[in-house]
């Protein structure tokens, strides 16, 4: 009851009232606004989770596993798929990880500033390239002079080269992963390795190599988490036609768990509709969510643990 | 000082509830200077029994004092004794730091600081604050200074207004043809000047300054000392130094604070700053201004 | 495999030869090259574009530019994705940035330290991960099914395929600001609030200009990435094969609709040698769009490196 008197009685610290207001608002704006955020995290969840759910209820589970992944014939194997995903993947990583360590080695140990501060961006631009591009590369330059060239047999449309390509486009992020975690590693270790009279090549592989592990290991989950997420590399030039046979064959054509979505939302193959088709679309993408978040949270881990670790 | 109530010095916070209400209303008469502030008078600020918490850990333990009108109090202490985390108790800084909390009575004019009813913004605009280390805005001299009265929505001319603070934290004749120049390209005891200038432009009645000098050559540091003697004629000024030269140059009264075994600050000793200089009556005291610990 | 071999190698014989460090030498060498593979890659893919895209420029000039898309090479242009590229250009900056960066400046500013924020925020983190494709999914099914059911034919129309655009890139945006709004130094802030600013004039007088270049960036290289995009609008229902464009602006954000990459999409896939070349010179206005807009960003980014 003083504080009503007191106010009453003209206090000059109460403050305008419309300030107040307008503090309130601008702070309810601003909520509703990251409440957006969480309405569509969820929303992505729900709408993907809902159909998932028509889809399996619609199928036998006997039909996930069959000779290959053909939708419209009812056919839906995940192992297909799953082995599509794997080769692209692997495919991508055995290029992306070295050359993208060695390039952030370089980088970060031997370039000097500003070679650094001029290439950097050249990097940048390579990963800012849209996807679709480096698609139609893969199909019409990797596929012909660099897969057809080598192995003479490999058809037109081939894992080999959509797996370059994804591999191309994941370069520069495993690099500038890899360069945070290692310019993160203090000056001092450096120095106390020199100091002992290390080389330079000793001081980088027995020091900062080992003492930026974290973040390498998290560069790579997170390429990892790309390559399989990468979808229209794969759609383009791994032949992303109406269905696949289960392959494990690199120089032949087939599809991933991305491809095959492209394929089944693509033109006239187009499904609508409540068909267990167009509902495995769905399937699929609540699949991809799940693969590539659970990538996405390990990779987080090692992410948090550089940046705690100096 | 015909107006001037019988002084709260000294009473249990209890008893300060009582009066406070018509210290205030007294204190919304409008303000002269005064010669030199004296312990009768009603202190412009008044600590009473504060403990401050960060979470769980008090950094401060059972702190009174008043601090008078056109006076400059020092607060100096060993580092870490929580001169800062008080300082920062009077316009509410501390507020900004989540999971704080403070126990006990910080009085303006009586009223206290800490009620619930109180905007900690509206304190700020009264209470002026420079820190240690000079952070203007990356914005020109002049929209610095003009910073403060255009958020508190000041009236008049604002380039008056800008001339009057930058000539009264003694930087015009060096800025004045360089207005539009940015804050940052000062040197460092400039931009110092220039945030004192900021902080008196929004016309506060108490200037907090937290070790102003810590970052300045010897030369802006005297700048800054004879600044603030020059300010005192209007106004207020609450300073915590490392110095003990500078409390002994430039402040009127000295509180002296340590830390206990629980490191929560606490005042060992609080003086005129020439008895505590010369003739302390805690020997901690003698030991910390001489040098010998600290 | 190549790589381990080199290193540990490299590492026992610098560690036992007095000379010339010749195993460091050839390290850095393999270095340079990984690096140089990554460049003369992007080297080789433009030039293999240019080559092939810019005859059909030499050939029809501007009319492949102004032309809409047709079954027949000789006369198929681009003229529809640009205009659809465009319009989007607009429409998901003007969906997703003020979101994006409100809900920054709330994370990061007004938000208590709890659990719910950091679920908030890891959760921003993860949807970033999350492949564009899925994105399109929520497109279908959220936008496009909105659409249909508010009677706009069959949903499948340039709002509903911005709008899913804007989510996709919605978390990138968040992302930058968050990092731009957290690098604006302390004690700019204690100095405003200091004065005695009110927290939202804080916000609005200096934390946001002092971060503008950084979220600014972040908006450029959002919405370069959200011009690239294929998988989501092939999802969201943007149109392969040829149309009619409808004249009103009505008619052009509630009909069909296609944008460049998907034109690149559509045309990759076509048998015929002709629509190579097309494509190549779809793809040069495309990579003229997007790394105008990377540049912009890099530019910008480090041109405001920090001015404090
Ligand atoms: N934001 C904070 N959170 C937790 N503890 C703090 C914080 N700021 C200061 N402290 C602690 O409070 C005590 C007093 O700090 P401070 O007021 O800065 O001391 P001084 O200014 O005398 O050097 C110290 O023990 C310090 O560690
Ligand atoms: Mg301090």
């Amino acid at each position: 009851m003083t504080q009503a008197t007191r106010t009453a009685s003209g206090s000059s610290l109460v403050g305008r009232p419309g300030r107040r207001r307008s503090e309130r608002l601008a702070k309810a704006v601003l909520m509703a606004a990251a409440g957006l955020s969480i309405v569509i995290s969820v929303g992505i969840v729900l709408s993907v989770l809902a159909e998932s759910i028509m889809f399996l209820s619609q199928i036998e589970l006997s039909q996930l596993s069959a000779p290959g992944w053909f939708p419209r014939r009812g056919m839906y194997d995940l192992a297909t798929l799953f082995a599509g995903t794997l080769m692209i993947t692997v495919i991508a990583m055995l290029l992306a990880g070295p050359a993208g360590l060695l390039a952030a080695i370089w980088l970060s140990e031997y370039a000097g500033l500003g070679t650094r501060n001029r290439i950097k961006p050249v990097l940048e631009i390579l990963a800012g390239i849209p996807s679709v591009v480096l698609g139609f590369f893969a199909l019409t330059w990797i596929s012909p002079n660099v897969v057809k060239a080598i192995f003479p047999t490999a058809s037109t449309f081939n894992f080999l080269a959509a797996g370059i390509g994804v591999g191309i486009l994941t370069i520069p992020l495993v690099a500038s992963v890899s360069e945070d975690a290692m310019r993160a590693v203090p000056r001092s270790l450096r120095e106390a390795s020199y100091g002992l009279g290390a080389r330079r090549t000793t001081t980088v592989l027995r020091v900062v190599l080992p003492a930026s592990v974290s973040g390498v290991v998290a560069a790579f989950i997170l390429a990892i988490s790309r390559t399989v997420g990468e979808t229209m590399v794969v759609a383009v030039a791994a032949g992303a036609t109406g269905g696949s046979l289960f392959t494990l064959n690199p120089l032949g054509p087939g599809q991933t768990l991305t491809a095959a979505m492209a394929s089944l939302a693509t033109g006239s193959d187009q499904v609508t509709g409540d068909s267990a088709a167009y509902l495995s679309l769905f399937f699929l993408g609540l699949l991809l969510f799940l693969v590539t978040l659970a990538l996405n949270v390990v990779g987080d881990v090692f992410v948090r643990r550089t940046r705690q670790r100096y | 000082m015909t107006s001037t109530p019988p002084a709260p010095d000294g009473a249990p916070p209890a008893a300060v509830d009582g009066p406070a209400v018509s210290l205030r209303i007294d204190a919304a008469t409008p303000l002269e200077p005064h010669a030199t502030g004296s312990a009768e008078e009603q202190p412009v600020l008044a600590f009473r029994g504060v403990h401050f918490y960060y979470g769980s850990f008090r950094a401060v333990k059972d702190v009174t004092v008043d601090i008078h009108r056109n006076r400059i109090t020092a607060l100096i202490g060993p580092s870490g004794c929580g001169k800062s985390t008080l300082l920062r108790t009077i316009n509410r800084m501390n507020d900004l730091i989540p999971h704080t909390r403070l126990e006990g009575q910080v009085l303006f004019h009586g009223e206290n600081l800490y009620a619930p009813y109180v905007d900690p913004v509206e304190v700020r605009r009264r209470v002026g604050m420079v820190f240690q280390k000079p952070n203007p805005f990356p914005k020109s001299i002049y929209d610095n200074v003009a910073f403060g009265p255009r958020v508190t929505g000041m009236k008049g001319n604002l380039d008056d207004l800008v001339e009057a603070s930058l000539r009264r934290a003694a930087l015009w004749n060096e800025v004045k043809d360089k207005l539009k120049q940015s804050g940052l390209s000062l040197s460092g005891g400039q931009q110092q000047r220039l945030c004192i200038a900021r902080a008196i432009a929004t016309e506060p009645e108490l200037i907090l300054m937290d070790e102003p000098c810590s970052a300045l050559d010897p030369r802006a540091t005297l700048q800054i000392e004879d600044l603030m003697a020059e300010l005192t004629e209007r106004y207020t000024i609450v300073i915590v130094t490392h110095n003990m030269q500078q409390a002994a140059r430039a402040s009127d009264y000295t509180v002296f604070l340590n830390m206990a075994e629980d490191r929560a600050g606490y005042i060992v000793e609080q003086d005129e700053t020439t008895r505590i200089f010369t003739n302390p009556a805690n020997k901690m005291t003698e030991d910390y201004v001489s040098g010998r610990f600290g | 495999m190549s790589v381990s071999a080199v290193t540990t190698s490299s590492v026992q014989r610098s560690l036992r030869s007095g000379g010339r460090d010749w195993a460091g030498f050839v390290f850095e060498i393999v270095l340079l090259l990984s690096l140089l593979f990554a460049l003369v890659t992007l080297f080789v893919l433009l030039a293999d574009v240019l080559a092939k895209g810019l005859p059909v420029f030499a050939e029809r000039g501007l009319d492949f530019l102004t032309s809409p898309l047709s079954s027949r090479p000789s006369q198929a242009g681009v003229a529809q994705g640009i205009i659809g590229t465009l319009i989007m250009a607009v429409l998901v900056p003007l969906f997703a940035f003020p979101v994006g960066v409100l809900t920054a400046v709330y994370l990061e500013e007004y938000a208590p330290d709890n659990r719910l924020t950091r679920l908030i925020t890891v959760n921003i983190r993860n949807l970033a991960g999350v492949p564009s494709v899925v994105y399109g999914l929520l497109g279908l099914a959220v936008f496009v099914a909105a659409f249909a059911a508010l009677g706009f034919g069959n949903g499948r129309n340039i709002l509903a395929g911005a709008l899913t655009l804007a989510v996709l890139v919605l978390p990138l945006v968040i992302i930058t600001a968050s990092e731009a709004i957290r690098a604006v130094p302390s004690t700019i802030r204690e100095a405003g609030f200091g004065i005695g600013a009110s927290h939202w004039q804080v916000v609005r007088t200096l934390i946001l200009p002092s971060a503008a270049p950084g979220i600014l960036t972040g908006m450029v290289l959002a919405l370069s990435r959200a011009l690239g995009e294929t998988a989501p609008l092939i999802l969201a229902g943007a149109v392969m094969g040829s149309f009619s464009t409808g004249g009103s602006l009505g008619e052009i954000l509630t009909g069909p609709y296609t944008v460049l990459p998907i034109i690149v999409y559509d045309w990759a896939r076509k048998p015929q040698a002709d629509f190579r070349e097309l494509t190549s010179a779809a793809i040069i206005v495309l990579l003229a769009v997007t790394l105008f807009a990377n540049a912009i960003a890099i530019l910008l980014r480090n041109r405001y490196v920090r001015e404090w």
